[in-house]
């Protein structure tokens, strides 16, 4: 490993386990032994088996999984509310399992806070001494700390409501209070514990939508726990899958949905919106139907007769994206001598960025009969989306999108026309 | 099976002998600062006229719960001066308050301590359980042999039986605070003491006022009992009319007990309770609405 991969890591957790029971370690000295969770029952609980992974700086990592999974024991392991029976978290290189109370307060006031599905917060203190809290117990003098979470609560949208007491205020807010009091906290890292769980659905869409725009302003490590896989599948960039005390799968939310990696993961997964969470680049095929502008009608020909399609896309020289030629025009083109290929270009075909979810992309699909192009921020054309595809990936016809059969727009006109005109061109067009 | 005969008896005479022999001096030493606290108390409360006293009562009446419990609180302690039982009032007064004081000090750290230590809980609950059913009466023949007669064998003996409830709803409010509010203070850093401090003991607040409550209560019934072993006050005269079949006396001695009781149980009753609508309830509100209306204006509610 280098050190700048190192670097990057914020929150590491290496084979961690958790026990509850007279003898937590023997549990523990059972399950890496081989038995499974059923078999020590008698013993006791084994609330999480095995966990390892690496949450990257500036990461949304979702823990996802049904009540009982363990993920509720896990994050709490993550800030050491709760010891582990046996592995190691490290916080941004420090390792917290096993070192004093005192330092584990010190890491927690410096480096990781906490978001509570009940909100938690102090019912008797106002929402800016709430917000505040975690500064005051950094030691952060009076006028100070006030004026810092004025700011903050300003940017969680509570502008207005710093003096009055939390019960006076609506479910969704006091969660924006929740989460400005672990954002004043400044700590790199934010634990989420089935932070929106609690709220109404429309509310909770509101908070997500408004945690990705936090984090992406402030740079944070977001690990986020939920039992709701559509909320993870907006959140996450990686989830983490646990069932029954183990991670079952580790991914970007489209490798869990295309590549679920057993049983339970799929059968989770059929659920999902996979219009909200599949994006372009996860369906779009590979162009082969590519012309240059400086080919000229003939060339364009020659290529769609090859790979039988009704369009081509044309590229600029520098591979940019321009539009899309139709066989019919080119055709006409080709008939009437003319050697100019921009003149029939459709320059406004659709064309999307890589990150586009499908559902955006079902309307354009209607509208357009040629395949959606998808191009990436220099634009240059990345690959397409014909219909069917889209078609096949919201169906989910088939999980192994990467196998499918190319499917581009047929050709509309018989080859044996597009071979006479080829023929007929041939003396004035290939001799140039 | 008749001659089987368990010497327990003796031997808790033996360990009182022993503890007295032993101790003697510390329990001259208690004795010389429960019988300053109540003399001094009770000067405080003898002394000055009868209607100072009952301007000082109605006032806090008001402040605490409002006009009609100070109306209220008058027009009790003047049927108390009108059956002539003001000053025994007054000493029981004093004695319950010495008593409620030190078994309060003592049963709300025990409380704290049991709500943090599941072995400390397991040791105080039995004592607890055994300090709250024996019969009062017997505390009282140590009391007497410790601290000679007079108030402060009735003041120890009203401490250990008055202290049970204080430190079993300290634990019980202590430990019902909601686990999520005390993670996040320690997810935020904070040390134990602060979140007893900022947390648990604000948030148990209620509970812990219900149990200085039924502290005060106990003492209250105690100090009649006390009566017996030289107190004073209205325990004495009820004490005393039980001796003479004295129906009357002991009526207007007992509608007194009734009236304080009456008076400190609300007075405390409203100290725990946040949402008071006294004089000080609506103090705390305005201090918070003046403070909000200097902050930005209130915006409409964003859902």
């Amino acid at each position: 490993m280098t050190n700048s991969s190192i670097d990057s890591i914020a929150v590491k957790a290496d084979h961690l386990y958790k026990a509850f029971g007279r003898r937590p370690h023997e549990i523990v000295k059972k399950l890496k032994a081989g038995k499974s969770r059923a078999d020590i029952s008698s013993l006791g609980i084994a609330a999480v088996i095995d966990a390892s992974f690496e949450v990257k700086k500036g990461e949304i990592f979702v823990v996802m999984g049904l009540s009982g999974s363990g993920k509720s024991t896990l994050i709490r392991m993550l800030n050491g509310l709760w010891d582990t029976t046996s592995g190691t978290v490290t916080i941004g290189g420090t390792d917290i399992t096993g070192v004093s109370a005192q330092e584990l307060r010190e890491v927690r006031r410096k480096s990781i806070s906490m978001v509570f599905q009940h909100f938690a917060l102090l019912p008797h203190r106002t929402v800016i001494d709430n917000v505040a809290y975690g500064l005051e117990i950094q030691g952060m003098g009076r006028a100070e700390r006030l004026a810092k979470a004025q700011t903050i609560i300003d940017l969680v949208g509570l502008a207005g409501w710093a003096d009055n007491l939390p019960s006076e205020l609506s479910g969704g807010m006091q969660q924006r209070v929740g989460l400005g009091r672990a954002l004043a906290a400044d700590t790199d890292v934010l634990l989420m514990d089935e932070a929106f769980s609690a709220l109404d659905p429309l509310i909770r869409r509101e908070m997500q939508e408004q945690l990705i725009e936090l984090q992406a302003a402030l740079g944070k490590t977001i690990i986020f726990i939920t039992h709701d896989l559509n909320e993870a599948m907006f959140l996450g960039d990686r989830i983490a899958v646990m069932r029954d005390g183990r991670i079952v799968q580790i991914g970007t939310p489209e490798e869990i949905l295309t590549d679920p990696a057993n049983d339970y993961v799929a059968q989770f997964v059929q659920d999902v919106d996979r219009a909200r969470v599949l994006t372009a680049a996860s369906v779009m095929e590979p162009v082969r139907a590519v012309v240059t502008t400086s080919g000229g009608p003939r060339a364009a020909l020659r290529v769609m007769r090859e790979f039988q399609t009704s369009v081509a896309f044309v590229l600029n020289r520098d591979n940019s994206f321009v539009g899309v030629v139709r066989d019919s025009d080119v055709l006409k083109l080709v008939k009437s001598g003319e050697t100019d290929l921009r003149k029939i270009i459709i320059g406004d075909a659709f064309s999307v960025g890589p990150d586009t979810p499908l559902v955006d992309l079902v309307e354009p699909s209607v509208e357009n009969a040629q395949a959606i192009a998808v191009v990436d921020e220099k634009k240059r054309l990345i690959g397409v989306i014909p219909r069917v595809t889209l078609l096949a990936a919201l169906g989910n016809v088939s999980t192994q999108t990467g196998s499918l059969p190319t499917i581009e727009p047929r050709s509309t006109i018989p080859l044996s026309v597009l071979d006479e005109t080829l023929k007929e061109t041939a003396t004035e067009g290939s001799e140039l | 099976m008749n001659d089987f005969r368990l010497p327990l008896g003796t031997w808790a005479e033996g360990f009182v002998d022993w503890i007295t022999n032993t101790f003697g001096f510390f329990f001259d030493i208690l004795r010389t600062v429960f019988k300053g606290a109540f003399e001094g108390v009770d000067f405080l409360l003898v002394s000055p006229p009868f209607w100072v006293i009952m301007i000082l009562a109605a006032a806090l009446a008001y402040g605490t719960r409002g006009w009609k419990f100070a109306v209220g609180t008058v027009v009790g302690l003047t049927l108390i001066l009108g059956v002539n039982q003001w000053e025994n009032a007054m000493d029981t007064l004093a004695l319950v308050l010495v008593a409620s004081v030190i078994a309060i000090a003592i049963s709300v750290p025990l409380g704290i301590l049991a709500a943090k230590s599941s072995t400390a809980s397991t040791i105080i609950r039995p004592i607890l359980d055994f300090m709250q059913t024996m019969p009062a009466f017997v505390y009282l023949i140590p009391a007497l042999i410790l601290f000679r007669i007079g108030v402060v064998p009735g003041i120890v003996a009203t401490i250990i039986f008055a202290m049970a409830p204080g430190v079993r709803l300290t634990e019980l409010g202590i430990r019902g605070v909601d686990k999520e509010v005390v993670e996040a203070g320690q997810a935020f850093g904070a040390s134990p003491w602060r979140i007893l401090r900022q947390i648990q003991l604000p948030l148990a607040t209620p509970t812990i006022m219900a149990g200085i409550n039924q502290v005060i209560m106990l003492s209250l019934s105690m100090v009649v009992i006390a009566g017996m072993v030289g107190a004073g006050g209205l325990g004495a005269e009820v004490v005393g009319s039980l001796n003479r079949i004295d129906v009357g006396l002991g009526f207007e001695a007992g509608l007194s007990v009734v009236i304080l009781a009456i008076f400190l149980d609300r007075i405390t009753a409203s100290l725990g309770d946040t949402q008071s609508t006294g004089m000080f309830g609506t103090l705390r509100l305005a201090m918070r609405n003046r403070k909000s209306a200097t902050a930005a204006p209130a915006q409409p509610a964003r859902v």
